[in-house]
């Protein structure tokens, strides 16, 4: 490796995941960290351990200086972001570059095209890539915002153009709701990303959300298949799959030799992920975005592929090409995420922080349970609200909701309301076990089960 | 005199964005169920609403400073 201390500039269950391959490399973890977050998981497994600051992420987390500080004062020579926070901030990867240390994930200039969301929708078009019809790029204000979704019709979706993880974005009907649509997100991407654009793209209410994982070594690119999330709510995925039941081998190839193109023509360099959008009724589809960095639902991949992608970003960034040729990869049966938040499906998902009493973790066969937990752990109010991801493989996808039925039955967590309560609703639902969903079936589904109780 | 307290732990925001005016000042009249901030908790946004009527004497909390569960975030008379 062309580096032995690793530092971990972020939290919870993605910092102990990436600890996990930092450690099977041979390499020192080092962990920066909140104040709130000093008997976190992540903390108690690093070698070694920086406290970089206050609670609110603008001051701990998302504080450059401070995780540089730290990383000079530990002797650290690579920083890996993990997802949210600094990962697809070029400033932060240009920052880490010109302290001489090596930053986990693309160049800064690559995260700045495809990174941000308007300029990689141009790079999508000039590759050859299919994109939903939008504005050509950022919106300078309202009255720009007011123009383009009249040309290209109501409804249409408002984005934060540095954005991901479903923040900054708002589904408007009509012209009488841009504006409050504008300011919210605007308002929610800047606090966020520290970016308050916008971009617009017309609303496509019945498509398939699903998305290419994709490793590149600047000189070479791969795919690793398809993941299918279209359970979604408010646009933050619930549950994953891989591979999709909605594609035809005919159509995998197309959508994945698409995203290779994509990401040869910009020589990424990393793990990274193109969205896309799948119409199920004319077999077509649209790129969305591009995620510079490691996705919460990579181990679904993982699974299906038996290639471990925190590793291989780690062996990329230490300079060694692509472990693998494209002809290397076979998909092998199903894998099944199921994301559990400290949320209370019975009362609005209400956010529940507090202290977890009693904890099991399920186990057995084809079962990972990759999570911030442990008994005791006091979950912060500070931070989102995963806890932790349900990951199950089998050969068949009944076999893979078998074993997700088991693993749920098997998982405790008390103290704290969490959202293991609807993933059992989930695996046992028809349409959930023909996959029979696109990206808004989830809210419709939830909505429908409450006007029952209501009535 | 009433308060009304955070029903959850969090950040308490009085405007809805940086830009906006706050949803209540000091000396205005507040009815029962109106917003009066929110509650940034788990990275959302919870509006927090009256659950007692009156004129706003004092917000106990900043805006943008952190509550606990049961804290009162404003007294009412």
């Amino acid at each position: 490796m062309g580096f032995s201390r690793l530092l971990i500039a972020n939290r919870g269950e993605i910092a102990v995941r990436i600890q996990r391959a930092a450690r099977e490399l041979g390499l020192t973890t080092i962990q920066v960290h909140s104040a709130a977050d000093t008997d976190s998981l992540a903390v108690r497994m690093a070698d070694k351990a920086v406290n970089i600051g206050p609670p609110h992420a603008a001051k701990s987390y998302l504080n450059v200086s401070a995780i540089l500080d730290a990383a000079a004062a530990t002797g650290a020579e690579a920083i890996h972001p993990g997802y949210g926070f600094l990962s697809e901030n070029a400033a932060f990867a240009d920052a880490v570059e010109a302290a001489g240390l090596v930053f986990v994930g693309p160049t800064g200039a690559t995260i700045r095209t495809m990174g941000d969301k308007a300029a990689a929708r141009a790079a999508a078009e000039k590759a050859g890539v299919p994109v939903v019809p939008g504005s050509p790029g950022r919106i300078a204000d309202l009255a720009t915002a007011r123009a383009v979704a009249a040309e290209i019709g109501y409804p249409v979706m408002v984005k934060a153009s540095a954005g991901g993880g479903g923040r900054g974005i708002r589904v408007v009907d009509s012209a009488e709701a841009l504006e409050a649509a504008f300011d919210q997100a605007g308002a929610e991407a800047k606090a966020a990303f520290g970016d308050g654009g916008l971009y617009l793209e017309k609303f496509i209410a019945r498509a398939r959300h699903i998305e290419v994982q994709v490793l590149g070594d600047g000189r070479d690119a791969i795919h690793c298949f398809e993941r299918e999330c279209s359970l979604q709510r408010r646009r933050q995925k619930v549950w994953e799959e891989a591979p999709s039941l909605a594609l035809a081998p005919q159509a995998r190839a197309e959508l994945c030799e698409s995203a290779v193109a994509l990401a040869k023509s910009v020589n990424y360099c990393g793990a990274g992920t193109l969205e896309y959008l799948y119409d199920d009724a004319t077999g077509r589809f649209y790129f969305i975005e591009m995620n510079t960095r490691i996705q919460v639902e990579h181990p679904v991949t993982e699974m299906v592929t038996g290639i471990d992608l925190v590793r291989e970003m780690l062996r990329i960034a230490a300079g060694a090409p692509l472990a693998y040729k494209q002809s290397d990869l076979r998909l092998t049966g199903h894998a099944i995420e199921a994301r559990i938040n400290a949320e209370d499906p019975a009362n609005k998902f209400r956010p529940s922080p507090g202290t977890v009493t009693e904890y099991r973790a399920p186990g057995g066969p084809g079962t990972r349970f990759d999570t911030l937990l442990y008994q005791g752990y006091q979950i912060s109010p500070f931070y989102d609200s995963l806890l932790g991801k349900l990951i199950v493989w089998d050969e068949t996808r009944d076999g893979a909701l078998a074993r997700m039925r088991r693993a749920l039955a098997e998982l405790i967590v008390e103290g704290v309301a969490t959202t293991a309560p609807l993933h059992r609703d989930l695996a046992d639902d028809k349409a959930v076990l023909d996959g029979a969903f696109h990206t808004r079936w989830l809210e419709d589904w939830l909505s429908a089960k409450e006007k029952l109780a209501a009535s | 005199m009433a308060q009304i307290l955070s029903p959850l732990p969090g950040t308490f925001y009085r405007k809805a964005a940086p830009d906006k005016p706050p949803f209540k000042a000091e000396g205005d009249r507040v009815a029962i169920g109106e917003t009066i901030g929110l509650i940034e908790v788990m990275k959302s946004f919870i509006e927090v609403q009256a659950d007692a009527a009156g004129k706003i004497v004092k917000f106990v909390i900043d805006n943008e400073e952190p509550v606990m569960a049961g804290q009162p975030l404003v007294e009412v008379e």
